[in-house]
């Protein structure tokens, strides 16, 4: 996305490289995979694990809020810090971090466009030391539910034709022709997509170098699948992260007042008993 | 310190489009291995020369995309 029409939600690589040490910043590095900031990140950025950390271990849920609390004041962030988060995969944990964060009333959330994948492609600078930061205390707001859709509201939905369902999988999980990304664990017991579900592949919201694509392409690309953002929009993926950044295109990117994010997605619609599967 | 000889190319493993990054970081080198679409981390390995990392990768993701059942879809 070129710089000049960048959402302020959104920083360049060239931004971080000269804000990233800023005592009213934080960067956070989130990734897929979790071995990923041991490898080098951003010099002075903090790396969180979304299995541990962004979420509840004990519970299927988002992370609980005295946890977050914690996790943002080990982290050196108060309630004025502004967050940037960047990642591996075009930023989908880092869209998954950011809708979180929202959920639980951060103010300056913020992503880096391209992620590591541009920081790497750039040749910039990388540090493989873990920062300390100085403590501070945190106190989180909410939940704001607005953002999170569950399984009663997307059967309404369904039903109702009340929302439009987008679903961000690859092609050949939306038709059930696999059941999981290939070479990962499958975790559904059946095929397919919610019954009414728009495929958008959440990739086709990225540039090649794992920026977000113009303003104008993404309208395009929404618009053109009749998601226009006059009625309210749900989306879903496998768990709920890859549909996080499609969250975060329509929701930060292209202003929709409704988008939720439905995390329990496939793993759940997928395994329900009784629940209609539409392929392909 | 800056990463250096970084490289991303797509190719073919066991049937399915991946990318493989490789880039040297403090003498190591690490590469990781992931889908073309949706783009999830497959595998990734360390090591001393670029072909060792690569290699060590290749195998664990050949073995892992090996295992990815295709149902029909009607």
């Amino acid at each position: 996305m070129a710089a000049t029409t960048l959402p302020n939600v959104l920083v360049t690589t060239d931004w971080v490289a000269q804000h990233a040490t800023d005592a009213a910043v934080r960067v956070v590095e989130v990734d897929v995979d979790t071995t990923a900031y041991d490898q080098g990140h951003v010099p002075g950025a903090a790396g969180w694990n979304w299995t541990t950390q962004l979420c509840d271990t004990l519970v299927r849920d988002i992370v609980p809020i005295r946890k977050l609390e914690e996790l943002l004041g080990k982290s050196g962030i108060d309630n004025k810090t502004a967050i940037v988060l960047y990642g591996d995969n075009n930023n989908w944990f880092a869209a998954w971090a950011f809708w979180q964060l929202k959920i639980y009333g951060h103010q300056d959330v913020r992503i880096m466009d391209g992620g590591r994948k541009k920081w790497l492609a750039e040749g910039r600078e990388l540090s493989t030391d873990t920062p300390a930061f100085p403590s501070r205390t945190y106190k989180a707001s909410g939940p704001d539910l607005s953002l999170r859709a569950f399984l009663p509201e997307v059967q309404k939905a369904v039903a109702q034709k009340s929302a439009s369902l987008v679903d961000v999988r690859s092609p050949q999980e939306f038709t059930g022709e696999i059941l999981a990304p290939p070479g990962l664990p499958e975790t559904c017991q059946r095929g397919g997509h919610i019954p009414g579900a728009k495929s958008i592949p959440w990739g086709k919201n990225c540039n090649e170098d794992g920026s977000f694509k113009s303003l104008d392409e993404l309208k395009a690309l929404y618009g053109g699948a009749g998601v226009t953002g006059d009625k309210p929009v749900i989306a879903y993926c496998r768990i709920g992260e890859r549909s996080s950044l499609t969250w975060f295109v329509l929701k930060y990117l292209l202003g929709f007042e409704n988008v939720r994010n439905y995390d329990g997605s496939w793993t759940e619609w997928g395994n329900l008993v009784g629940a209609q599967v539409e392929k392909p | 310190m800056k990463p250096e000889e970084h490289s991303r190319q797509e190719r073919e493993l066991a049937g399915w489009p991946v990318t493989v990054e490789t880039y040297k970081l403090d003498g190591i080198y690490h590469c990781t291995i992931a889908n073309v679409d949706p783009g999830a981390r497959i595998a990734r390995a360390d090591g001393a020369t670029k072909e060792e990392a690569e290699q060590r990768a290749i195998e664990k993701a050949t073995r892992y995309l090996g295992q990815t059942r295709k149902f029909p879809t009607s």
